[in-house]
Parts: structure tokens; C-alpha cells; sequence
């Protein structure tokens, strides 16, 4: 069996700085996968080596292919569901045009993402740019899940949301990781410990830890890797 | 009163002219970042190409069959210039902002170049029908026809241009690109393929433009510079409408034609004064500019 995603001293410069420094990870097919790390590691950037966003140089296979040098475009076609940090929903189209938009197979699964998201059905004429972050977050979802594909890149989904809304999200999550591989970044522990069967933890540019969401309440080890307080 | 509403028509007219120009222009660099040089060469290629071909057909045609001929040509020409220019030229410079203004200044200044060693420097006539150098009366104001042809030509772009950009599935990708092109590609569309049709749609505005400029301002008469100086116009048009924005070229289209009619027949014939309408112009820019430094309507097509 293949992994989702391997990648092998992956290194990526931006603007003269080194961000990722030979990261070396491998997602298992099904299940999710976080990314942990304090801010600033590059674990968005990781996110956006992988689909091609931002040049990088070392190994990326998704789905058993060598996607090197691929345009974004071509690598997301082979199945990859992307949530960016900060949702990215193109605030001047309607609910209804982000979404089509995303349509990339001839059956868009629009009774799946309306039955986790009745409220887009409602707010399908509605501008993206005058919804809730939380909306938002729904529509960044929906467009990511819309076409059923088997790998989901999420990156910090919780950001920015009110707690309540947190848990709700996590709920979502947990429904949308049935039906995918996950690799989720997010910093809310609480939401990796009930998401997550393996956590990766990256620090300045490498892989620094592999395991299990389980060894993060041991707090020293969450203070070491993440800069937190464990959640307990 | 009559000498006023006929320069209000004329700024209409000319308005119309620069709205052409200007939206391809601003969608080009709403979606591409790109402030292309070769829009004017366009422009220019689209009124040359209508000329070659309405001056080859046979003459028993009728002066309006050629002259519709010359306006699908001119059409045609200039998104054709366009195409290959986005394809061949811009394309390999993706991401290279400063390669791609100077590639576009390069073309323009080679292929006016080539035109006047082709053609020389003397203008070229378009055969027009006669209709079109006459002018309609509407009680005691008069109104060339031509201004007709112009403002409809500009109405007509656009409403196909809106509908398109609303409705169509390509008008979306175009609207979302323009806002976030990364994301667009991260939902696994070729934006390449919008990157040139962008190009191709604002090459045929601007070859109308600059056929219609010729006909409707110019005495039927096209020139290999004229394209250049009508882009000055159209990029003042973008700027104080809003870099990327339609509905604000649109908007400053008509304000510029206004201005800069109204006062070349009022202050222009003083001595001294022939350039004063350009002025106007350049001057509305400063204000607007202080004014709103991203236009009047930043950021929405």
C-alpha cells in the first residue's frame, strides 16, 4: 500500500529565508494526520510545497506519483482537497459560485456537503465576503470536499473561531475524515487529540517528532515540541 | 445649449472609445499583475488589419458591408495580436513582473516600427459609408453619426462583458482570479488558460478601439502611432477607475471623454491652450489620485 503523501528533504527558501530545512514525512492512506508546531515552523508552507504553491526543491510523491514540478493545478487533479489558513473563500462570488468553481468531476457531491452544511443551501446568493468566519470556514470546507477526492490538506481550520464554534468544526471533521485522508494542521491540541491517529511535529524547518496524539498530554512534551501548556 | 449637448454626445462618444481600450487593460492587470505596453500595438494592429482587408475587398460590396467587415477584422486582428502575444511573449515570463512591462514596451516600439517601414508614416484612409461623416438632428442639436456608432459599440461590450464575467464559467474563474489567483489554481483550474483568454478578450476591445478611434475622432485616418497615444488615455481611464475593476473603467471612461471634450472646445481654441484638454485630464488623475489613492472603485469588477 502506498502512503497519501511522502515526502523526502523537502527544502523551500523564501525570500532568502529557509523555511523548510529537509522536512521528510509520509502520510498513511486513511485516518488523519497532524501537523503540530509552534508558529513560524513551516507547517503552512509545507501545505503549500506539496501542491506546488511556493517552489521547492527534494522528493514529493502524492498518491504514489512524483509530482515534482508539477503546476498546482495538475497536482490537485490527482485528488487533493485543499483548506487554506484563513479560508481563502473569494469574498466578491456568491456561496453558489465558490462552490461551482470547485466542481472538478461530473457528479459534485453537493447532497454530501449540503447535509454537513445545510446553511450554504441558504445562503447560496449570498456574497462569501459578507458571511461569518465560521460560514467561511464551511464554504472552504465544502469547496475542498465537493468532489469526493480522497486526500484533504486542512490547515489550521479552527483559527480565528469562536470555542463553541470549535467544537462544531471538530464534529465536521471528524465526518469529513471518514471519507478522507486528513493532513491537518491546527494548533488547538484539543482538537488534534480527537482527531488525529498520528501526530508529526515539525520545528525550525525539520521533522523533529513522530507519534502518537496520545503522548501530548505528557506536558513537558507538549511545552518541548509546541510552546504550550498541554491540554489536560 | 446645442453646442453643449452636441460636446456632451462627442464625450460620450469618446468615453465609449476609452472604456474599449481601458477594460481589457484593467482586466489584464487585475488578473495578471501585468501593466501590458502592448495594449496600444493593439489597438493600432486592429485599425491596420481592418484597413488591409476593407481596401482588398471589391468596392461594389457597399461602403457598410466593408465597413462591418472592417470592424469584425479589426476585432479579430487585435485579440489575435493579443493571443500570440500572451502565449509566445508573456507567457515564459510568468512571475517576472519587470521582464513583462519591458517585453510589452519592446513589441509595441518594434512592430510601430515595422509598420512605418511597411506603410510609412503617412496616414492610411478607411473607406467608411457616408452616413457615417453625416450627422443627425434631434431639433436644433446636431449629433455625427459616427458618435452613434461609437456609443453603441461601447454599450454593446459592455453588457456582453458583464454577462460574461457574471455568468459565464470562465467569467467566474476570471472574477476569482483576479482576487485570489493561487486559490484558483488550488481548486485544480488551469488559470493559464484564463491568463490568455483575458488577453485575447481585451485585444478585441482594443482593436475596435482603435479602429472606431481612427473613424469616429481621427477623419477615417489610421496611423502607426495612434494606438500608443490612445493607451496613455486608457491606462489614466484604469488608474482613476481602479486597477482591475470594469465598472469603474466604465465610470472613468465617460468622465475623461467629458472633461477632456468639454474643455478642448472651451478653453482649447485660446492661444496656447491646444493641449489644455490632455491637461484636463492629467489633472483629474492628480485629484482623483489624492483624492483615492486605489481609484473609485478598487477592488470590485
Amino acid at each position: 500500500m502506498t502512503s497519501a503523501i511522502k515526502v523526502s528533504n523537502l527544502h523551500v527558501t523564501i525570500e532568502g529565508s529557509h523555511v523548510l530545512q529537509g522536512v521528510s514525512l509520509d502520510v498513511p492512506n486513511g485516518g488523519v494526520t497532524a501537523l503540530l508546531g509552534r508558529n513560524g515552523v513551516g507547517k503552512t508552507t509545507t501545505l503549500k510545497a506539496l501542491l506546488g504553491l511556493v517552489p521547492s526543491t527534494g522528493d514529493v510523491a502524492i498518491m504514489g506519483r512524483d509530482v515534482r514540478g508539477w503546476p498546482t493545478h495538475r497536482i490537485v487533479n490527482l485528488g487533493v482537497g485543499y483548506v487554506p489558513e484563513d479560508r481563502d473563500v473569494f469574498a466578491g462570488l456568491t456561496v453558489e459560485e465558490n462552490l461551482r468553481l470547485a466542481e472538478r468531476s461530473a457528479a459534485p457531491r453537493y447532497d454530501d456537503v449540503f447535509s454537513l452544511f445545510p446553511e450554504l443551501r441558504e445562503r447560496a446568493r449570498q456574497r462569501a465576503g459578507t458571511l461569518s468566519g465560521g460560514q467561511q470556514q464551511m464554504v472552504s470546507i465544502a469547496r475542498a470536499m465537493l468532489n469526493g477526492w480522497p486526500l484533504l490538506l486542512i490547515d489550521e481550520p479552527s483559527k480565528g473561531l469562536a470555542p463553541r464554534l470549535v467544537s462544531e468544526l471538530a464534529e465536521v471533521l471528524e465526518r469529513v475524515a471518514q471519507l478522507a485522508t486528513v493532513l491537518l494542521v491546527e494548533q488547538n491540541l484539543a482538537v488534534v487529540k480527537r482527531l488525529a491517529q498520528r501526530v508529526v511535529v515539525l520545528d525550525h524547518g525539520e521533522v523533529v517528532h513522530e507519534g502518537d496524539p496520545s503522548e501530548l498530554d505528557d506536558p513537558l512534551v507538549a511545552r518541548r515540541f509546541l510552546g504550550v501548556a498541554g491540554a489536560s | 445649449m446645442s453646442v453643449f449637448l452636441t460636446l456632451a454626445f462627442s464625450g460620450v462618444a469618446l468615453g465609449s472609445i476609452y472604456f474599449l481600450a481601458a477594460s481589457g487593460l484593467s482586466l489584464i492587470y487585475g488578473l495578471m499583475d501585468i501593466l501590458n505596453f502592448a495594449h496600444g500595438l493593439f489597438m493600432t494592429i486592429g485599425a491596420y488589419v481592418a484597413w488591409d482587408v476593407a481596401t482588398h475587398l471589391p468596392a461594389s460590396w457597399g461602403a457598410p458591408v466593408l465597413f462591418i467587415i472592417a470592424m469584425v477584422a479589426s476585432v479579430l486582428g487585435g485579440s489575435l495580436a493579443a493571443g500570440l502575444t500572451e502565449v509566445f511573449i508573456i507567457r515564459p515570463l510568468y512571475g517576472r513582473p519587470i521582464s513583462q512591462i519591458l517585453v510589452t514596451i519592446g513589441l509595441d516600439l518594434a512592430v510601430v516600427g515595422l509598420l512605418l517601414g511597411g506603410f510609412g508614416s503617412n496616414s492610411l484612409s478607411i473607406p467608411v459609408p457616408l452616413w457615417l461623416i453625416e450627422a443627425s438632428h434631434l431639433g436644433h442639436v446636431s449629433l455625427p453619426n459616427s458618435d452613434f456608432v461609437a456609443l453603441i459599440a461601447g454599450l454593446v461590450v459592455l453588457v456582453v462583458l458583464e454577462w460574461f464575467l457574471r455568468r459565464s464559467r470562465y467569467g467566474i474563474i476570471i472574477r476569482a482570479g483576479v482576487e485570489n489567483r493561487d486559490m484558483v489554481s488550488a481548486l485544480g483550474i488551469n488559470v493559464g488558460r484564463a491568463f490568455t483568454l483575458v488577453f485575447v478578450i481585451g485585444g478585441a476591445m482594443a482593436g475596435l478601439a482603435g479602429l472606431l478611434y481612427a473613424v469616429v475622432f481621427s477623419g477615417d485616418l489610421i496611423a502607426p502611432t495612434q494606438g500608443d497615444s490612445l493607451l496613455i488615455f486608457a491606462f489614466i481611464v484604469v488608474v482613476i477607475g481602479g486597477l482591475g475593476s470594469i465598472r469603474g473603467s466604465a465610470v472613468a471612461a465617460l468622465i475623461v471623454g467629458l472633461v477632456q471634450d468639454y474643455t478642448n472646445y472651451y478653453l482649447g481654441s485660446h492661444s496656447g491652450m491646444a493641449e489644455i484638454g490632455n491637461l484636463s485630464v492629467v489633472l483629474l488623475l492628480a485629484i482623483v489620485l489624492e483624492w483615492r489613492p486605489r481609484g473609485l472603485f478598487q477592488g470590485t469588477l
